[in-house]
């Protein structure tokens, strides 16, 4: 049975009650902007989460086996970066120093935590985007580079910089200079960064041991195999540090992320909801139809109509909101994205993957739908049409 | 094996089961000839639509034989039903023609059920021509809400005879019309019906349209009188 004429009843029946038709619509499109903001969120989290792995250069990492996430690191001494040197591939051994600290919002003196970062700027073996140009400033003592994509709560930092040149803050109660922005990104663990020489971290971390660090990168002589180096360095280096690749180093922390923290969790159970919440309007409102045309339904099946055909109106039915809700549905969603991003500097954008998910999501949850409104046809009896 | 239309014999039926069971048609024999028309009345409650939802395969059978062109349906199965109800032409005492769509739409909605008709511009085309045979072809694209009661049961008579059924079926077509449309479209049904020699059976209470049957079966407490 072709499911043409099934359907195009179905369009006819929804067509013909505008206002029950546009709030079916209105549910589906709901349901959509639901699952498609909160799967956004939860990409960009993964993403943004691991924005300082993935920035870091090194063939190569040293970290504490308990560090759980890279936003507050277990230390270990640094002495470890420079036994490394004793495997003939490691060509240089960056420590990194990681930190949180409060910084004062240069416009309205509000605090906020902020993650600061030291290492051997000049060494050039360690860089983020616009780092280059800043070294020698970064030599000057209290002097920082601002990650520009630190949530606003920093204050209008790169503005205020384009605008007057380097500006003065307060990290930590300590006065320091803003000599230029990196591009590193806020993420969920640190809401802001900034990048400095070695010895400007140890100046606003006074209290910490300069002999403990945080991670070390490594660079591996060109041609070197990095999973030989890493099986050397593992034999070579005591339990309180793990060698691990740079993809290792990103998994590491998107895994505390995904696992360790029910974040995870919470956009999965946001995205159900959504689609609970959608298959019920739709259900209402596919089962008032029904109820509603009971006669007509009757009528159908005293004149021959078969159980299947009248099977194919309700999902024909279903299948018709779906689309008709999805298409505003991802619409108002790529707008919500553009806009969330702007305010959160979280990396949300549409992609054709996760369209297609939704989509097929949207259609199984109208296909539920229609399947439970189906057993409303039952009471449609002929025999009581007479 | 009966050559008539419709042929019942000792059929029984009952609605409900143990202390509730009531008996509404007990040794009922009845039969339908070709291109006969017969008109069913009686009191109310007798058990005349209860007769015409056995005969039309909506209900299914209890006791008896009932054969229906050609079907037997006592222990016929669902799909035996169904089939049999697309070679019937049903109008009922409301129209129920679906609201949603036009006179002529709704009367195409019968043909849709003849995959061999043709295609879509086919079964509107036949629709139009059968609208016009019932007067009705000023009205092919309204909705029925827009239409008189008189209007809507000839859509409905189109809409049960345009796919050539061999058996015609009405019940109290006339009971939710005036006097003179309730004549008139019993006249329609009957000139349309014997033009292609369908047999009707149907089911009144009016004795003024008792003139236009061939034969009159009376029923009285779920059987035949007469
Ligand atoms: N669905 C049903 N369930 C139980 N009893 C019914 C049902 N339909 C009809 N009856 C009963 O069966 C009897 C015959 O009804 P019906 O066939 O409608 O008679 P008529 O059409 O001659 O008025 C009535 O007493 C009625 O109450
Ligand atoms: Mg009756």
């Amino acid at each position: 049975m072709s499911p043409f004429l099934p359907v195009r009843l179905a369009w006819r029946q929804l067509r013909a009650e505008r206002a029950r038709l546009f709030s079916a619509i209105a549910g589906v499109m709901f349901a959509c902007v639901l699952v498609f903001m909160q799967l956004g969120f939860r990409s960009a989290l993964f993403d943004s989460a691991t924005a300082l792995p993935q920035a870091l250069q090194g063939e190569l990492f040293l970290v504490h086996p308990l560090t759980t996430a890279l936003f507050r690191p277990e230390s270990f001494p640094r002495v470890r970066a420079y036994q490394t040197l004793a495997v003939p591939e490691v060509a240089l051994a960056v420590p990194i120093y990681m930190m949180q600290s409060i910084w004062r919002n240069p416009v309205n003196g509000s605090h906020r935590a902020i993650q600061l970062i030291g290492f051997d700027t000049e060494a050039g073996a360690v860089s983020f985007p616009g780092l280059t140009e800043l070294i020698p400033a970064l030599k000057r003592p209290y002097t920082i580079a601002f990650d520009w994509k630190s949530r606003p709560e920093f204050g209008p930092v790169a503005a205020m910089i384009a605008a007057n040149g380097p500006l003065h803050v307060q990290i930590g109660n300590r006065d320091v200079e803003i000599v230029g922005t990196v591009a590193l990104g806020a993420s969920f663990g640190a809401d802001g960064n900034a990048v400095m020489s070695e010895t400007n971290f140890r100046r606003l971390a006074s209290k910490r041991d300069p002999s403990n660090i945080d991670l070390v990168a490594l660079r591996l002589r060109p041609g070197a195999d990095p999973i030989a180096a890493q099986r050397a360095l593992t034999a070579l280096l005591p339990g309180d540090v793990k060698v691990v690749t740079h993809d290792q180093l990103v998994a590491w922390e998107r895994n505390y992320w995904e696992t360790a923290t029910p974040i995870g969790f919470i956009f999965a159970f946001g995205s159900l909801m959504g689609l609970i919440v959608g298959m019920v309007i739709v259900y209402q409102i596919l089962f008032a139809d029904i109820a509603s045309h009971l006669a007509e339904y009757a009528t159908l099946k005293a004149m021959g109509f078969s159980p299947g055909y009248l099977r194919l109106v309700v999902m024909g039915a279903s299948a018709i909101l779906a689309g008709l809700g999805f298409i505003p549905g991802i619409l108002a969603s790529a707008g919500l994205y553009d806009v969330v991003a702007k305010a959160t500097l979280l990396p949300l954008r549409m992609d054709a993957t996760r369209g297609a998910m939704v989509l097929a999501l949207i259609f199984g949850m109208c296909a539920f739908a229609g399947l439970l409104a189906m057993r409303k046809l039952r009471d449609a009896d002929p025999a009581d049409m007479f | 094996m009966p050559v008539e239309p419709v042929h019942l014999t000792n059929v029984g039926f009952a609605f409900g089961d143990g202390a509730l069971r009531r008996p509404v048609l007990r040794e009922l024999d009845l039969t339908v000839a070709a291109g006969e028309v017969v008109l069913l009345t009686g009191p109310s409650g007798s058990g005349k639509t209860t007769l015409l939802t056995l005969i039309g395969a909506l209900r299914a059978m209890q006791s008896g034989s009932c054969m229906v062109l050609g079907q037997e349906l006592l222990g016929a199965s669902q799909a035996a039903r169904v089939a049999l109800r697309r070679r019937i032409g049903f109008i009922f005492q409301n129209h129920n023609l679906l609201g949603f769509l036009t006179a002529a739409q709704n009367v195409a909605m019968s043909l849709e059920l003849h995959p061999d008709f043709g295609d879509d511009a086919a079964r509107f085309a036949e629709a139009e021509r059968m609208l016009g045979r019932v007067g009705m072809t000023e009205f092919a694209s309204v909705v029925p809400a827009k239409l008189s009661g008189g209007q809507r049961q000839r859509v409905a008579i189109a809409r049960a005879l345009v796919a050539g059924p061999g058996l015609i079926l009405a019940d109290e077509p006339t009971a939710a019309l005036d006097r003179q449309s309730g004549r008139d479209v019993v006249e329609l049904m009957r000139d349309l019906a014997k033009r292609s020699g369908m047999p009707i059976l149907l089911v009144t209470h009016d004795p003024r349209i008792l003139d236009v049957a061939d034969r009159v079966v009376k029923m009285e407490d779920g059987r035949v009188v007469g």
